[in-house]
This record gives structure tokens, C-alpha cells and sequence, in this order.
């Protein structure tokens, strides 16, 4: 497999090369000296920077005040950046891993996701839930999962997430400053993967930011397959296409989905009528899940344009396996150019 | 099971379990002597004691004035929930979550509020939510399919009903921990300095929230106060389903006082309210309240105690009523007499009419309005489908 990670900003003065990490730290470092009302809140992001260092010197910088360690209990994290958010504050919460935000889904859901809608447009709640996610780091059980399906299907929240230290930058910056509630995936894998990012001097204009929070990105133009992915699947579906065009394979474009929640349909419908094809990649289970979504909705609304089936790279609809099997539970190249095949074989 | 058999489990584990057909061994009318109390069930003051005498202060402030202005709230709340209840039967109301006995659980509190302190409710605190201005014509939304809280909850300081049991809990200690931020705390300007209070139920104590809430609380020293109305049931499970040791007591553990007040009477909750407020306000931290009431009607207007509780353990309580025990105590202080109960019962009266002339005129809302509010940012999906809907119902127009 290629290991390139896209560089998307042309290098300019300003512009060094940083880690999506790094970047994701560096976006919530504007966000905080742009707002005094934005504060933190998690376990061990204090002095501690977080279990993967991403508030690291944040504390330091902005006092105890504004990054708060919090008791280990996920609801009581989720419930109290609720009250702050009522208050006028606007939380940015830090779930350790994935696999442990299911205490806090009663407040996330039953409160977090509604509290605009039942107050009749009274009570926004301006709340960034982080959430590092996904598998391929040899994690034990609840370290690796991509739970991002159950969030979507919540009416009331965004759900977002970065594949490139551009986007860790900008996205966490806009997702700071939505007024709506936006989870925000993190891909662990990939947190120390490098990338050019431009922070220009002084504090940016979020005005300039090269895409909305909402948007879908073409990564990688292509003509027969359009591939639908984000965040750690990102890197695998460029590789496949870059394997595809050294070999004068399928011409595959791929689409970086960003938003999940809304899907930035305009995109997706305009890329899979240009190729005829779509496969959609990521590590979440194919069953009842984001994949589903995309192929309901490229069948209806691409349907005269579609020359196959759409087809489904993800995880296998079983708990996430233990790690000795995650090479293969996970989509790689290799899966991806197998279902491309399978759609060209149409 | 046997007897032999009961004793063979005693003799392993703290507390035999009593099976839950049986009486309870103790009077569970009774709060013991840690209770707050100042007016014993017939009206009479009880002697200051050792329990009493820290709170007494507080009532020593309460003139005529405000003492009537106590029974009038008492009366008045009475009668929004009788109107409630009525509304529901006639059909009016798709539910109604009584307060019957809590009254003076909650004007106590309600009234030791000052403006700038925030309340987070469970969906029973109509007595509170009375104390904090929001008119009770705005509660009944959300029984009636309105809507899900019709009221503007900064208006008043007075949130929206939470129906998840608990969560409300957490909501109140990350907003005090606001007000910590905000620096509105401990500084000496009785305008300005601000307490929380959040409310729920003895059910809610066996919560994660619950206990979550009193941890973030007590680690942060945040100015809140949480407010346990330990009405007895829990729809249909009493104390001995929901915990071992009494709400009050837990507070000790979590590095908080804790305070068993007597729930029916008015001057003890608003005295012991005062003061865990005022802690709160000056910056010294939570205290969890456990007002020591009962619920008189059923949990919900869809519930059925009677098949689960006794009506002589009613008749008890039914003694003890909170609104009475105010009403009797004023009148025999001179302090009110029956030209002025007749006032207020008309007011009562007036009250209801307006509740009930503004529940039956309350229009339905517009089904396109179902899709407003989602998110605070225009969103496609909503639109969309906003704009599927209208479509779709216009081709019925013809």
C-alpha cells in the first residue's frame, strides 16, 4: 500500500508541515483566543494534553478555568457541558475513545440533540463532542470503533470529521463556532500523519476557511468509480486509486464526505453521475449505517445515472474483533479494488 | 419463603430483605429526628431544638405580609394542579403529573429563590415553577401536545420540564459551574451573587445523573443546591426499592451537607432552602435537601395507585396535608382570618377559570411548524423534507 497523505494547501510563506493532531490542537487554540466563552472539558486534558496529547499546552495557556479535568464519568461530562451551554459558554468535550461514549448517548440524545428543537428555538446549544475514532492501532476491546451511524441518525446534532491537517484546523474552528451541536470525529489512526497547514499570522478570519463545515470534497478526479468515504478511510481510497491509474485500471474519484451529517448531496449526486459507479468506504458496519444511507440516497436520486449496484466497503457487522484480526476486519486496498472491479464487471 | 428461610439470609447479610407484601417495620410516615420541622401537622410551632434552632433565623424575616403571601401560594398551586387533573379527565390534557402534597415541598424553595437563581426541574415542580412567574397556562403545552416546554425558560430562570428522570440534575451543575466562571459568586452583592437549584424526585436518586451531578458538584464546590422531594413513591416502587440509606445522608459521602427537611411544611423547606442558598451564593458549595413529603394522587394522571399502595397509609399523610397545616397555623396567629381565605379562594377560582379558558382556546400548532427549531442553523435535510411535506399536502387542497 502507498502511505502518501495528501498535501492539499500549496506551501506558501507561512505554511509548515504539521500533524492532523497538531493541527486539531491548533484549531481549538483560535477557537479559544477568538471566544472567551469557549472552554474544554474531559478526562485528562489538563496537564496531561489528553491520552493522545491533542489539548497538550492548551491548560497551560488558557488556566484551569477554561480546561477543565473532569470527573471520569462520560454523563456527567456531557450533562454539565450542557448547563454550561446554557449559561453562554460553549463546551468542547473530549471523549477519551469512542467505545466510551455510550454513557453520555442519554445526554447527548435525549438532551444534547433536542433541547433547541423543544425550546422552540429558545436554548441553542453551541457543543463540540470530539470523539477520536476508528481501529488499526492495536487498541484492546472499546478502543477502535466507528459508532458514527447511531450520531447520524440523530436528528437535532452535525456530525463531521477530518481527514486532512488542513481540515483538523479549519473544521474545529467551525464546528466551535456552529450554534448547533457538532460531533466531531477524530481518526486516530491518523492523528500523527503529516500535511502542510498554512495558520498565515494573527488569528484567522473563519471567513477564509477553504470549505464549509457542510461541505464534501473531491479529493482525487476520476471517471468510471466514485468512492464515498471519510475521515481514516480517506488515505486507503487514495491509495486505491493511485494504484488503479499507475496499472491504467478504472479511473477513480474520490470523495471526501467531511460533513456526515448533513451529507453534502450536491457532491455526491454530481460526482456519481459523472462515473455511473459508487462504492462506499469506511470502518463502520455496512448494516443499518451511514452506508446505507449513501446508497438509498444515490439510488434514488442517481438512478438513471448509475450503470451498477452500489456497493458497500466496510466493517463486518460483528463487534469489533480483537486486534490480531483488525487487518483484515478493516477495508484495505485490496477490498477497495475488489468491489471496484466487481462494479466495472457490470 | 419460610421464616426459617428469612433468618438463614439475615444471618449473612446486613439487612434481611423484606419480602413486598409485608408492612414496612417502621413508620414510614415518620422522618425521624434529623428532620427539619417548625409547624407540627395540627399548625402549632414546635420548640426550637437543636435540628430546628440554625434555620430559625430565616422565618424570624418572614412578616405578616409574607406569611400570608406563603398561603396564598399554597392555596393558589393547589388549585393550578386540581385545574391540571380536571383538564386531563375532560380530555383536554393528554397527561397530568400531579403535585397533590407536594405544595408546600415546593413553595418553599420556590420562595427562598432569589430572581437571578436558576431552577432546573424535574416535570411535577408546577409549585415552583408558580414561585418563579411563569404562568401556569404556559405548563400545560406539553400536556396537551403544543408542544414539548412552552415557556421561555430565561425569562423566569426557570427551565423546561425534564422528563428524563435525573438529567436535569447534570444540567444544574454545569450551569453553576457557569456562574462560578461568570464569577457571580461570593461577592457580597445580594443582586448579583446566584445559586442553582436542581429538583427530582426519591426515584431519581438511583440515577447515574444523579450521582454524577453530586460528584461534578461537590469536586468543583459549585453553587448548587439539589433538592430531593422524597414523595414515598416511585410510580409504583416505594423507598425500599430506591435505596438503603435515605437521600439526605448520601450527601456526606459525596463531601456535601445533606438536610432532611419536613416536605409538608412550608416554613421549614423555605427556611432550609434559604440557607443551603445562601451557602451556595456565598461560595461555599453544594447541599443536597431531602424534603421528606408525599405524593397524595397518583404519579401520573395514566397511573393507578391503588393497586399498589394502601389508602390507610394515605389517610396519614392526608393528616399531615401541607396546605392545612399553614391555613391552620395563620388563622390561629391571627394573621389571616376567613375573609381572607374567601379572597383568596375566589383568586383560586379566578386562577382556574383563566387556566382552563386558555387550555381550551389553545390552538393546535400548525403541522408545518413540526419541522422549525431542529437545528439553530439552516439545515438540508430538514428543508427538504419541510418542503416534501408542504408539497404534499397542498396536492390535497382542491
Amino acid at each position: 500500500m502507498t502511505s502518501t497523505t495528501p498535501d492539499l494547501t500549496t506551501p506558501t510563506s507561512t505554511a509548515q508541515r504539521t500533524t492532523i493532531a497538531k493541527a486539531l490542537n491548533a484549531g481549538m487554540r483560535a477557537a479559544m483566543e477568538r471566544d472567551p466563552k469557549v472552554v474544554l472539558m474531559g478526562e485528562d486534558i489538563g496537564k496531561l494534553g489528553g491520552v493522545f496529547r491533542i489539548t497538550e499546552g492548551l491548560q497551560k495557556d488558557f488556566g484551569e478555568d477554561r480546561v477543565i479535568d473532569t470527573p471520569l464519568a462520560e454523563s456527567g461530562i456531557m450533562g454539565s457541558a450542557v448547563g454550561l451551554a446554557l449559561r453562554g459558554y460553549r463546551p468542547v468535550v473530549e471523549i477519551q475513545f469512542d467505545g466510551f461514549v455510550y454513557p453520555a448517548f442519554d445526554q447527548i440524545v435525549s438532551q444534547v440533540a433536542k433541547m433547541h428543537y423543544r425550546s422552540l428555538g429558545r436554548l441553542p446549544l453551541p457543543i463540540v463532542i470530539r470523539i477520536p475514532y476508528g481501529g488499526g492501532i492495536g487498541a484492546v476491546e472499546h478502543h477502535s470503533e466507528s459508532n458514527e451511524s447511531y450520531f447520524i441518525h440523530t436528528a437535532g446534532l452535525r456530525v463531521a470529521t477530518v481527514s486532512t491537517t488542513d481540515d483538523a484546523y479549519w473544521m474545529m474552528q467551525q464546528a466551535i463556532a456552529s450554534d448547533d451541536p457538532v460531533v466531531l470525529y477524530e481518526p486516530k489512526r491518523r492523528y500523527h500523519e503529516r500535511g502542510v497547514l498554512d495558520l498565515g499570522g494573527g488569528l484567522p478570519d473563519l471567513a477564509d476557511a477553504p470549505h464549509r463545515l457542510d461541505e464534501a470534497v473531491v479529493r482525487a478526479e476520476g471517471s468510471d468509480v466514485t468512492v464515498l468515504t471519510y475521515g481514516p478511510m480517506v488515505k486507503v481510497a487514495l491509495a486505491a486509486s493511485q494504484a488503479s491509474e499507475l496499472e491504467d485500471g478504472p479511473s477513480i474519484e474520490v470523495v471526501d464526505l467531511r460533513s456526515l451529517s448533513p451529507l453534502d448531496t450536491g457532491v455526491i449526486e454530481a460526482s456519481v453521475a459523472r462515473t455511473g459507479r459508487c462504492i462506499t468506504l469506511s470502518e463502520a458496519q455496512t448494516f443499518t449505517s451511514i452506508h446505507s444511507e449513501l446508497a438509498a440516497h444515490v439510488q434514488q436520486h442517481c438512478f438513471y445515472s448509475l450503470e451498477a449496484p452500489v456497493l458497500r466497503v466496510g466493517g463486518y457487522n460483528i463487534p469489533y474483533p480483537p486486534s490480531r484480526h483488525e487487518e483484515v476486519f478493516l477495508p484495505d486496498l485490496d477490498r477497495v479494488l475488489h468491489a471496484v472491479e466487481t462494479v466495472m464487471a457490470y | 419463603m419460610s421464616d426459617d428461610d428469612v433468618a438463614a439470609v439475615g444471618s449473612t447479610v446486613a439487612a434481611p430483605v423484606r419480602a413486598s407484601h409485608e408492612p414496612p417495620e417502621r413508620d414510614i410516615t415518620d422522618g425521624g429526628p434529623d428532620m427539619v420541622q417548625f409547624l407540627a401537622a395540627d399548625g402549632t410551632r414546635v420548640p426550637l431544638t437543636e435540628v430546628n434552632s440554625p434555620y430559625a433565623a430565616y422565618l424570624d424575616e418572614l412578616d405578616d405580609e409574607a406569611l400570608r403571601g406563603l398561603l396564598r401560594d399554597l392555596i393558589l398551586v393547589r388549585r393550578v394542579d386540581s385545574e391540571g387533573f380536571a383538564l386531563q379527565r375532560q380530555g383536554e390534557l393528554g397527561l397530568w403529573p400531579s403535585l397533590l402534597g407536594q405544595e408546600a415541598a415546593q413553595v418553599g424553595p420556590g420562595r427562598a429563590m432569589r430572581p437571578q437563581d436558576y431552577a432546573f426541574p424535574g416535570y411535577r415542580e408546577h409549585g415552583v415553577a408558580w414561585c418563579k412567574g411563569v404562568p401556569p397556562e404556559n405548563l400545560l403545552g406539553m400536556f396537551r401536545g403544543v408542544n414539548h416546554g412552552g415557556w421561555d425558560s430565561q425569562a423566569n430562570n426557570f427551565h423546561l420540564y425534564t422528563i428524563v428522570i435525573g438529567n436535569q440534575m447534570l444540567h444544574a451543575v454545569g450551569y453553576a459551574l457557569g456562574v462560578q466562571k461568570d464569577g457571580d459568586v461570593a461577592t457580597g452583592d445580594p443582586g448579583r451573587d446566584t445559586a442553582v437549584m436542581a429538583f427530582t424526585g426519591d426515584g431519581g436518586t438511583a440515577q447515574g445523573d444523579f450521582n454524577e451531578a453530586l460528584v461534578f458538584a461537590a469536586v468543583a464546590n459549585a453553587p448548587v443546591v439539589f433538592y430531593v422531594q422524597n414523595n414515598h413513591w416511585a410510580i409504583s416502587e416505594p423507598n425500599e426499592r430506591q435505596f438503603r440509606v435515605p437521600p439526605y445522608r448520601r450527601a456526606d459521602g459525596f463531601g456535601f451537607p445533606g438536610v432532611r427537611v419536613d416536605g409538608n411544611d412550608v416554613l421549614a423547606s423555605y427556611a432550609v432552602s434559604r440557607a443551603a442558598l445562601e451557602r451556595a451564593r456565598g461560595g461555599e458549595g453544594p447541599t443536597l435537601i431531602e424534603a421528606f413529603t408525599y405524593r397524595m394522587g397518583a404519579h401520573t394522571t395514566s397511573d393507578d395507585p391503588t393497586k399498589y399502595r394502601i389508602s390507610a397509609e394515605v389517610d396519614i399523610w392526608k393528616a399531615k396535608d401541607p396546605v392545612d397545616r399553614m391555613r391552620k397555623h395563620l388563622l390561629a396567629e391571627g394573621v389571616v382570618d376567613e375573609a381572607w381565605l374567601r379572597e383568596v379562594e375566589a383568586e383560586a377560582d379566578e386562577l382556574a377559570r383563566r387556566i382552563r379558558h386558555a387550555c381550551q382556546t389553545m390552538p393546535n400548532p400548525p403541522h408545518e411548524e413540526m419541522f422549525e427549531h431542529v437545528y439553530a442553523e439552516p439545515h438540508p435535510v430538514v428543508a427538504r423534507e419541510a418542503a416534501e411535506f408542504a408539497d404534499y399536502h397542498a396536492g390535497f387542497d382542491d
